[in-house]
């Protein structure tokens, strides 16, 4: 210890720090202040009271991008907490070609929202893929309007977050995956258990942990979404805009003459709530289930 | 990325009475090895998976090739471009400045993976290793921090950017993200697991702080490093919102928000909006590519040490 003076560790440690309170404890204090004002994006605001949350409760968009957000986390959860447990089954296994296959079932997670949204906007199109085959099949004698439809609008980037986030998930499983034990599948299956009945009885319970832990991802960034409806919609929110979500809303209000930082802010406060909430929930279940 | 690991040992299943020695083992030898039904079922899946997951790009990419005569809309799709050319690659930069952009992404990528590298490494070391007063509380509060989705501070942490006057610069959509409260602890989680004695025996030998880091602490976390500035790297390329509310001049752009600009106003040719996606893309899927080995290491490193 001779040589470790008091303040070496601070010298290591100040860079960071100072990152953390100015990005991160700073704004977190400040969206609460700037939420009682009439900021602007240019500069200047004054102080408006509650007026900002006045204005929430009559906000028909924010009405119609929280019961959009509900939709989506209620779709994604069960959707994202079985499938890439299933996938990292598949790939866990050491196989010829098995290294290509992860890569390749991660290939979505890498690119861009944006890449991905164009992607699909394309595949969706009138005229695109999806219309193309289902009307050469004879499914549909017209093309859906997987874009311009509110619902189908929703649905198209619901789905396109599900198969953004397999191979998310899927890795994060697979790590967890390493720790079920391998003597217990072992005993199970000479005792003549079958595949499934492992998977049911072993595996689920082995990663139980890491699923609330997903749950837990899988909900925030499901009240979190952004890029992909603000392309599929032409970054309009869709018809009559009621397939923003609430960071559409916000990102709407940070910019422009007609933007709002004040409002936009006190938006930022609904989506802190909105995404508390099934984080406690999920938790208390977490701390439940550890306790049976 | 932390993985909850279950306590529970697995248990010995005491031998059953009577059971026969040679049905168990050849119980055990069909559970390692796998019988040729098992692993055709696997390679179906597998595939099945694949088409699903990559089938989009490559969709993409016939689009991108495909000749300007050439007919997209046909009913039968059809994969192999008939006339395949690079034009559109070329009348993406006619539109918009692609490279540009391009290199505007990149300045952006390289402040952000090397401030997470330096500044998380620098920190996770002292907060792992090291003694001192406080030590507790800071680490709390980067764990603190993780709880709160960055969409909710993202316009007060614009209105900080602005106060710098960093508002509409490529510098000001780097700066908040040098260096993450995650990488901190991923770093913190690295060296953590790394045997104390090492340590105490350079002190012994009379190295200092700045020696133990450099040369015997930092070595050893490789595998750690390059997740962090894999993660930091795709973060940065890919990210949409932030940039999106810090830049207003057109010619400052990332890759990403120029592409949404390109959708908006050619949204009549899919060819060239398919080409520009593709130009985004297919950067981020080499880096990838070639550093997917360290990642998937690093993730199996960071899941056993927990």
């Amino acid at each position: 210890m001779r040589y470790q003076r008091w303040f070496s560790p601070w010298v290591l440690v100040v860079p960071a720090l100072t990152w953390l309170l100015v990005f991160n404890l700073w704004p977190s204090i400040n969206t609460v202040i700037l939420s009682f004002t009439n900021a602007r994006p240019i500069g200047g605001g004054t102080f408006v009271g509650l007026k900002n949350f006045e204005a929430l409760l009559h906000d028909e968009q924010l009405r119609y991008a929280l019961l959009n957000s509900v939709i989506y986390m209620v779709v994604c959860l069960p959707f994202l907490t079985i499938v890439p447990l299933a996938l990292a089954v598949l790939v866990e296994k050491k196989l010829p070609g098995i290294t290509f296959f992860r890569t390749a079932f991660y290939t979505p997670v890498v690119a861009s929202a944006v890449v991905v949204a164009l992607i699909w906007q394309w595949i969706l199109d009138d005229r695109g893929l999806v219309n193309g085959m289902a009307e050469k099949l004879g499914v549909i004698s017209g093309p859906l309007p997987f874009l311009s439809d509110q619902w189908l609008l929703l649905f198209s980037a619901i789905s396109l977050t599900i198969w953004k986030g397999l191979g998310y998930y899927m890795i994060i499983y697979l790590a967890a995956l390493g720790n079920v034990g391998r003597e217990l599948h072992e005993a199970a299956a000479v005792d003549g258990a079958s595949a499934f009945r492992r998977f049911t009885n072993i595996t689920i319970p082995g990663v139980r942990g890491t699923m609330i832990l997903i749950a837990i991802l899988i909900s925030v960034s499901a009240l979190r979404v952004f890029s992909e409806l603000f392309i599929l919609s032409g970054g309009n929110g869709g018809p009559g805009g009621r397939d923003s979500s609430v960071v559409m809303l916000i990102q709407q209000y940070s910019q422009g003459f007609e933007g709002n930082l004040g409002y936009a802010s006190a938006l930022s406060i609904v989506l802190f709530f909105v995404t508390v909430v099934p984080m406690l929930a999920l938790a208390r279940l977490n701390r439940k289930a550890a306790d049976a | 990325m932390t993985v909850v690991t279950d306590p529970a040992r697995p248990v010995a299943v005491p031998d059953e009475p009577g059971t026969p020695v040679r049905k168990r083992r050849r119980g055990t030898f069909s559970f390692n090895a796998m019988s040729p039904t098992e692993k055709v079922v696997r390679y179906v899946l597998l595939v099945f998976v694949l088409l699903i997951t990559i089938g989009p790009f490559l969709w993409q990419l016939s689009t991108s090739l495909k000749g300007s005569g050439e007919d997209i809309y046909t009913r039968i799709p059809r994969l192999l471009p008939g006339q395949p050319t690079l034009e559109h690659y070329g009348a993406v930069a006619d539109t918009i400045p692609v490279w540009d952009y391009m290199r505007n992404s990149l300045q952006v990528a390289v402040l952000v993976v090397g401030g997470n590298i330096i500044g998380s490494s620098l920190a996770g070391f002292a907060l792992s290793r090291l003694q001192f007063k406080g030590r507790k509380l800071v680490l709390g509060l980067f764990l603190a921090t993780l709880v709160l989705p960055g969409e909710v501070t993202i316009i007060s942490q614009y209105v900080t950017v602005r106060e710098f006057g960093l508002a509409n610069t490529l510098f000001g959509v780097a700066l908040p993200g040098m260096i993450g409260a995650l990488n901190v602890l991923l770093m913190y989680n690295a060296f953590r697991s790394l045997p104390i004695e090492v340590d105490q025996a350079a002190i012994v030998d009379g190295a200092n702080v700045w020696q133990r880091f450099r040369y015997i602490a930092l070595p050893s976390v490789r595998g750690t490093i390059s997740v962090v500035a894999i993660f930091a790297f795709i973060g940065a390329w890919d990210d949409f919102l932030w940039p999106l509310i810090v830049l207003t001049d057109p010619d400052k752009y990332t890759l990403t928000v120029g592409l949404q600009y390109l959708s908006g106003t050619f949204s009549n040719n899919p060819r060239l909006i398919a080409a520009g996606t593709m130009i985004a893309f297919i950067p981020i899927v080499i880096v990838f590519a070639a550093l997917q080995r360290f990642f998937f290491k690093g993730v199996e490193e960071g899941a056993v040490k927990g």
